[in-house]
């Protein structure tokens, strides 16, 4: 399954994706093209193969079979530092946080590694032109008032916006955001997704999420792939794709008791 | 430019106060704290590794490296300078550590250390085995001079003391600018979350090479000034239960603090003399009661005590 791209060189192509654990197809001939300043959502039951997208695109897993482009370039055998930083990030399901680090500090090694120039030994971490701009992107997402603390003594809520404040210091052409939502309250769902994307969108990333609450899919993506036992089985704008018959037998449970038996 | 003017005015006030002890304390002293400080350079090279997570048995390499430049260099060209002699450790560390790091840089936890310990074992099978080397004996190294001033007596341990407080206050005030630096935060967070490192675009294997070279760098300057101080060396420098003390000052010091690192080489260069002389047979006994205690009340190490905790920052 393809979607085409008429505007030029899509931020994003996959042509062909393979990949198998033993016996377990994880992803299956997936085949996307995803344009500039997209923001698609990825949904299925757990085990669908939206996470192994998700890591065969950001260098953690290589596909058996298949190619990934980026703007064109063919990125498939990187890992994930070149990947990040040829613009490629992502967030983590469980938000993968330097857990000795105060949440500035957390944001202060996410720019330093930013730089273009590696990591100084000579240079501050926290000079104050780059604390300024931590604290920038901490009030860009809420969370300054947290800074001098630990991970353990954070929310959830603020745990994935700080995942995702830290992918964002790289200032990504595409953003990858594994389950955004999840272990959040869900009086939290709604503005964490609002500051999430109004930060992606101003900077014009492309962005693709992975989401099982289909209140989120519909409001924050103008395209939702549905992913069943490693394939695409769905493709389109949320409405369609929701309103697909297997996409409600085999992900969304919604399907009538007639269509499902 | 705070933080700088507080590492300045920090480093002259320790060198003011190690010049000081220099004139007042007797001979017997000078040595012991020589000793205990070029160890703790030793031992701060483990500290440097310890803050991305990684702990080396093998730091006696480069202790060896050192303090074998020192009586190489004596025996067979004639050099007795300490500059140059240091000098020549560095660079020799340099390239041992250039090479061995970025191997050693893709392993982790128990396979870096018994990794880095297996090529301080060789170092020590090969010395063993060389007779022009010394064997198991070793050399004996000529005193130092100085810029061609040639101390004796009591001058001699005081000059090597006052260099090697010089190159200890200089070496912290280097390495606390570095633990400050973009390299030393990125350091923290490989200790912390390898994958979060990667995937912010920094190469974990970079920062570990580096702080390897680095603390090879420390370990043979630790062993040039050791040599000197004691005036021989042989194949135990290199030999695991000399770099086992390395990790042991290292635990007790702990990766918070720079001070702490010399303060815990001391303490243990206090136990052992006096623990040695009144204890003799069960010296090793009365470190391991106190590491314990260290452990079980400071789980950071000494450090922990010295530790600063600032908003936002640790």
């Amino acid at each position: 399954m393809s979607t085409s791209n008429p505007t030029g060189t899509p931020a994003l192509e996959t042509k062909g994706l393979m990949k198998s654990f033993g016996a377990v197809t994880a992803a299956h001939d997936i085949t996307v093209s995803v344009p500039e300043r997209a923001v698609w959502s990825l949904i299925g039951t757990n085990g669908a193969g939206k996470t192994t997208f998700v890591n065969m695109v950001t260098g953690y897993l290589h596909p058996d079979q298949g190619s990934i482009l980026f703007q064109g370039r063919d990125i498939t055998s990187l890992g994930p530092r070149e990947v990040t930083r040829a613009g490629i990030c992502r967030s983590f399901q469980i938000p993968q946080l330097c857990s000795e680090l105060t949440v500035l500090e957390n944001v202060l090694v996410a720019l330093a590694i930013a730089d273009p120039k590696p990591p100084s030994f000579f240079r501050k971490a926290r000079e104050s032109a780059a604390e300024d701009r931590a604290m920038e992107i901490l009030k860009r997402f809420r969370i300054e008032e947290h800074r001098g603390r630990l991970m353990s003594e954070l929310s959830a809520g603020v745990r994935k916006l700080l995942d995702i404040a830290m992918s964002m210091c790289g200032h990504p052409k595409v953003m990858l955001l594994d389950e955004p939502t999840s272990g959040v309250a869900a009086e939290e769902k709604f503005p964490i997704m609002d500051l999430v994307m109004e930060a992606l969108a101003a900077e014009n990333v492309t962005t693709l999420f992975v989401e099982h609450d289909m209140d989120i899919v519909t409001r924050y993506s103008d395209r939702v792939l549905a992913f069943y036992d490693g394939r695409i089985i769905a493709d389109d704008a949320p409405d369609e794709v929701l309103n697909d018959p297997q996409v409600q037998r085999y992900v969304t449970g919604t399907a009538p008791a007639e269509a499902s038996s | 430019m705070k933080a700088f003017s507080d590492i300045r005015v920090a480093s002259l006030l320790a060198l003011a106060l190690l010049v000081a002890g220099g004139f007042a304390l007797p001979e017997w002293a000078l040595f012991l704290m020589t000793i205990g400080l070029a160890k703790a350079l030793v031992s701060l090279g483990i500290v440097v590794q310890m803050r991305a997570g990684l702990v080396s048995f093998g730091q006696g390499l480069f202790f060896c490296i050192g303090a074998y430049v020192a009586g190489l260099m004596a025996n067979f060209a004639g050099l007795t300078d300490i500059f140059v002699l240091t000098g020549i450790a560095v660079i020799a560390c340099l390239a041992v550590g250039g090479l061995f790091g970025p191997l050693l840089a893709n392993y982790r936890g128990i396979f870096f250390a018994m990794l880095s310990l297996s090529l301080s074992m060789i170092l020590y099978g090969v010395l063993s085995k060389m007779n022009s080397l010394g064997g198991t004996d070793g050399l004996n190294v000529a005193a130092p001079t100085f810029a061609g001033y040639a101390p004796e007596g009591r001058a001699l341990s005081l000059s090597l003391y006052l260099y090697t407080s010089f190159i200890v206050v200089a070496i912290g005030a280097v390495l606390r600018t570095g633990f400050d630096s973009q390299h030393g935060l990125v350091s923290l967070a490989v200790r912390s979350n390898e994958l979060r490192v990667e995937y912010l675009g920094a190469s974990v294997r970079r920062t570990n090479a580096i702080n390897y070279v680095i603390s090879a760098m420390l370990g043979g300057i630790g062993g040039v000034i050791t040599g000197l101080a004691i005036g021989h060396v042989d194949p135990e420098y290199a030999y695991w239960t000399t770099s086992g003390e390395f990790v042991f000052v290292a635990i007790l010091a702990g990766y918070l603090s720079i001070p702490a690192v010399f303060v815990a080489s001391i303490i243990l260069e206090l136990v052992r003399s006096f623990s040695n002389l009144y204890f003799p047979n069960t010296w090793q006994m009365v470190l391991g009661v106190f590491l314990l205690v260290i452990i079980l009340t400071l789980p950071n190490g000494l450090g922990s005590l010295f530790h600063r905790k600032r908003e936002g920052g640790s």
